[in-house]
C-alpha cells in the first residue's frame, strides 16, 4: 500500500470540508476551524505525496478500479506533486489571511459565510486539475475551480465586482467551450481521452490533424493562463475582487493554465512544431504585460499586469523544450505562485492601512508601518529578480537555457526577459517610492488617514495599539509566513532546482508517466525530443 | 465512420448563432449565445461517438459493433450539468446588473476608460522647454549677441510659429504649456499620472 494511492484524497478532502463548512454556515467560528483544519490536512497529505515521488516514483491511481484507458486516472508525478504542495501552502496562508480579515471586519458583509465552502471547492478543483490523468477530468477540474471562482469573484455583488465578473465569466466560459471542443475532436480522432493513451495514439495521426488539435488545446489553455494576446481579461477582472480572493486567483488560476500547457506540450504533443509561435507569444506576453503595468497607478492593477507579464517567462521556458528550459520554468512557476500571492496579500494590507490602493493617494507608509514596508519590499524585489532572491535564480536558469539553445529567437527572448525584469523593477520601485518613501504632503490626493499624524507617535504604545487594530495580527502573520516561504525558496533553491530539473527530465522522457498509467509493458513512443541542453 | 448530416448542419447553425450572439453587448444575448455554443458542443461530442447503436447493456447475443459508444454520452451528461450551473449563475449576475444599473449591457471598465482618455501630452515630460531657463541669462548670449537656445525659436520652426503646440486633442499656447512646467498651473488640472482630467 503506497502513500500515492491516497492521492484522490487531495481532491476529496476539500470537497468534504466544503460540505461540512456549508452545514456550519451559521457557526462562523466552527466553520473557520473546519476549513483551516481540512486545508492543513490536505497540505500534510500532499507533502507526503511529494516525498513519495521525490526520486521519480511516478504513481497512478485508478478511481473505482476501472482500468485505464477507460476509467478515470489520477497521476502523481514530481511536477504535479510540487504544484499541489505549493498551491495548498498558499491556499492555507490566504485562508488564514481571509479569516483574519473576516474576524476584524466582524463578518458584516453578508455572504462571508459562503466564502469558506466556495474556497474549499476552489482548492479541490485546483488539486483535481493538477492530478488528473485524462483530458476530460482535467476539464472537470477546470470547471470546478472556475465555478467556485465565479462566486468568489462576485462576492457581495457590488457594482464593480458584477461588472468585472461578467467579463470574467464570459471569457472563462468561452475558453471552456473551446477546451471541450478540442476534447471532442481529440476523442473523435483517437477514441480515447486518457492522456497516457493519447501520448501513444496521437503520434499515429497525420500531421495536419495533430497540429489542429495541438493549436486548439493551446488556445484554450492560453486563455486560462493569460498568454498575450489572450490576456486582456485578467487585469480588468482580478483587481475588483476582495483582497484574499485576488491573492489566491493571481497565484493559482493562471498557473493551472500554465500547468495544462506544460502537459500538452510535453506529454501529448512532444516535439518542437509550435515552439516558434510559443516563443513569440512569450516575448509579447512579457513585454506588453510589463508596459501595461507601467501605465497603472492602482497597485492591484499594476500587479495584475506584472502577473500577465511573468507568465511569459514560464511560456518561454516551456517553449524551449529542453530539460534546462523546462526545469527553470517549473522552478519559476513555484516561485511565482508564492511571490505573486504574497504581493497581493500585502496590497490588501496596504489598502487597509492607507485607505487606498492607488499610488497617487498613498504616501509615507514606510514611516507609518515599517513592518508593512518590509513585507512589501522583500517580495517586490523578489518579483523583479534582484539577487539573491529566487526570482533572480529562476530568471538566470531561463536565460542560461535560452543562451544554450542559441537561436536568434531565443536570444531575442533572453533580451526581452532581461528588459522585462528591469521594467518590473521600475514598476515596483515606483510603488515603493510613492506609497512608502515620499512624504504624505507630497501626495497629490493623499488619504486623510495618512495625513492625520498621530500626535503621540513618539510615545509608541498608542501608535502600536492603533497599528494592531488597523492591521489584524492574523493577516500580518499569514502574509509574513508566505513572504518567509518565498525567502525559503531562495534558501532551498538547490534541492528545488534539482527536483524541477528531474521533473522536467521525466516529463520530456514520458516513459515513467505512460508506464505508471498503462503498466510496465506499455509501448513507449520514441523520444521525439532532444534532451540536450541538460546539465 | 458515418456522420449524421442533419446533426452536423444543426451543430453548424448553433455555432454560428452562438458566436454571433456572444459578440453582442446585451448580457441576455451573450448568455443565449453561450447556451447555444454549449449545446452545439454537445452535438459535436455526440457526433464523435460514431453511429447510433444499441444501449451498451451487455448481452451475449449482440455483436460488439452494434452497441453505441457510451463514453461520449457520459461526457455530454457532465457538460450539460456544468453548463446548467454556469447558466444559472449568469442569470443571477444579469439580474444583479439589472438591479444595480438598470441596464442589460456590458459596462466599460473605469480604469480602462481613464487610461484611454489620458492624452499623450504629459505636462511634466512633453512640454517644450522655454528657450531660456538659465538663472544667468547674460552668460548665455552668443558672440553675435543672439540668444543661444536648445529649442527652436519662433523664427526657426514652423510648429513654433503659431505659438501653440498640440497636446492630445487640444492646442495649448506655447507660453501656457511652458507655464505648466511650474507648479500650480492654472489651466491644467493634473489627473492621476499627470494627464489632464
Amino acid at each position: 500500500m503506497n502513500i500515492a494511492s491516497f492521492a484522490p484524497l487531495a481532491v476529496a478532502l476539500p470537497i468534504l470540508g466544503a460540505a461540512l463548512a456549508f452545514l456550519l454556515i451559521r457557526h462562523s467560528r466552527a466553520q473557520r476551524a473546519v476549513s483551516i483544519a481540512v486545508l492543513s490536512l490536505t497540505l500534510l497529505l500532499e507533502c507526503a505525496l511529494l516525498a513519495s515521488v521525490w526520486d521519480g516514483g511516478t504513481a497512478a491511481v485508478n478511481i473505482g478500479g476501472w482500468l485505464p484507458p477507460w476509467g478515470i486516472t489520477m497521476v502523481v508525478d514530481q511536477f504535479s506533486s510540487l504544484m499541489l504542495v505549493v498551491s495548498s501552502a498558499i491556499s492555507l496562508a490566504v485562508l488564514v489571511y481571509a479569516t483574519g480579515q473576516g474576524m476584524a471586519d466582524g463578518d458584516q458583509d453578508a455572504p462571508v459565510s459562503i466564502f469558506h465552502p466556495t474556497y474549499l471547492i476552489l482548492v479541490a478543483g485546483v488539486s483535481n486539475a493538477f492530478l488528473s490523468g485524462d483530458l476530460f477530468n482535467l476539464y472537470v477540474g477546470f470547471e470546478i475551480l472556475l465555478t467556485a471562482s465565479y462566486v468568489l469573484m462576485t462576492l457581495g455583488g457590488t457594482g464593480p465586482r458584477i461588472r468585472a465578473g461578467v467579463t470574467y465569466v464570459v471569457v472563462s466560459v468561452v475558453s471552456s467551450v473551446l477546451f471541450l471542443i478540442s476534447i471532442a475532436m481529440v476523442y473523435g480522432a483517437t477514441g480515447t481521452v486518457n492522456m497516457a493513451d493519447l501520448a501513444i495514439k496521437l503520434a499515429d495521426l497525420d500531421e495536419g490533424t495533430r497540429t489542429l488539435l495541438h493549436v486548439m488545446l493551446l488556445v484554450a489553455f492560453g486563455i486560462k493562463a493569460a498568454v498575450f494576446p489572450l490576456s486582456f481579461w485578467l487585469p480588468d477582472s482580478y483587481p475588483t475582487a476582495p483582497a484574499p480572493v485576488t491573492a489566491v486567483f493571481a497565484g493559482l488560476l493562471t498557473k493551472v493554465g500554465v500547468y495544462a500547457m506544460v502537459r500538452t506540450e510535453t506529454l501529448l504533443f512532444p516535439g518542437d512544431r509550435l515552439n516558434t509561435p510559443l516563443m513569440v507569444a512569450a516575448l509579447l506576453t512579457m513585454v506588453v504585460g510589463i508596459l501595461g503595468a507601467l501605465a497603472q497607478s492602482d497597485i492591484k492593477r499594476l500587479l495584475s499586469f506584472t502577473l500577465v507579464s511573468h507568465i511569459g517567462y514560464m511560456v518561454f521556458g516551456l517553449a524551449m523544450s529542453s530539460v534546462a528550459g523546462l526545469g527553470a520554468a517549473v522552478f519559476y512557476v513555484a516561485h511565482h505562485i508564492t511571490i505573486q500571492t504574497s504581493l497581493f496579500m500585502v496590497t490588501g494590507l496596504i489598502e487597509r492601512r492607507g485607505g487606498s490602493s492607488s499610488v497617487d493617494r498613498l504616501a509615507g507608509l514606510a514611516k507609518l508601518s515599517p513592518m508593512l514596508a518590509l513585507l512589501f519590499f522583500i517580495p517586490a524585489m523578489n518579483l523583479a529578480g534582484i539577487p539573491p532572491f529566487s526570482g533572480f535564480l529562476g530568471k538566470v536558469g531561463l536565460i542560461q537555457a535560452g543562451v544554450e539553445l542559441g537561436t536568434p529567437l531565443a536570444y531575442a527572448l533572453v533580451i526581452g526577459g532581461v528588459i522585462t525584469s528591469l521594467l518590473t523593477l521600475l514598476a515596483v520601485a515606483r510603488v515603493w517610492n510613492r506609497a512608502f518613501w515620499r512624504k504624505p504632503s507630497d501626495a497629490e490626493h493623499p488619504d486623510p488617514v495618512l495625513l492625520a499624524e498621530p500626535e503621540d507617535s513618539h510615545t509608541g504604545s498608542r501608535a502600536g495599539r492603533s497599528n494592531v487594530t488597523l492591521l489584524p495580527r492574523t493577516m500580518v502573520g499569514s502574509t509574513l509566513g508566505l513572504v518567509l516561504l518565498g525567502v525559503s525558496l531562495t534558501v532551498f533553491a538547490g534541492p528545488l532546482f534539482r527536483l524541477s530539473d528531474q521533473a522536467a527530465h521525466e516529463m520530456l522522457d514520458r516513459s515513467a508517466y505512460i508506464q505508471a498509467v498503462l503498466g510496465e509493458d506499455a509501448p513507449v513512443p520514441p523520444l521525439a525530443l532532444k534532451t540536450g541542453g541538460g546539465k | 465512420m458515418s456522420v449524421n448530416l442533419t446533426l452536423l448542419i444543426v451543430m453548424g447553425a448553433l455555432y454560428a448563432c452562438g458566436i454571433y450572439l456572444i459578440l453582442e453587448r446585451s448580457l441576455t444575448r451573450v448568455l443565449l449565445g453561450l447556451m447555444l455554443l454549449a449545446n452545439a458542443t454537445n452535438l459535436l461530442i455526440l457526433a464523435t461517438g460514431g453511429h447510433a447503436g444499441l444501449a451498451p447493456l451487455y448481452n451475449k447475443d449482440t455483436g460488439a459493433q452494434e452497441y453505441a459508444d457510451p463514453l461520449p454520452q457520459a461526457l455530454i451528461l457532465t457538460s450539460i450539468v456544468i453548463s446548467f450551473a454556469v447558466t444559472a449563475f449568469m442569470l443571477g449576475i444579469i439580474y444583479r446588473t439589472w438591479v444595480l444599473a438598470r441596464q442589460d449591457e456590458i459596462q466599460d471598465d473605469i480604469e480602462d476608460l481613464r487610461v484611454a482618455e489620458t492624452p499623450r501630452f504629459d505636462a511634466e515630460d512633453d512640454a517644450p522647454i522655454p528657450a531660456e531657463t538659465s538663472e544667468f541669462p547674460l552668460t548665455m548670449l552668443g558672440s553675435d549677441g543672439s540668444t543661444v537656445s536648445d529649442h527652436a525659436t519662433a523664427a526657426d520652426g514652423p510648429e513654433a510659429a503659431g505659438d501653440s503646440i498640440t497636446a492630445g486633442v487640444r492646442k495649448i499656447p506655447a507660453a501656457d504649456a511652458a507655464a505648466e512646467e511650474q507648479p500650480g498651473s492654472q489651466n491644467v488640472t493634473p489627473g492621476p499620472e499627470g494627464g489632464v482630467k
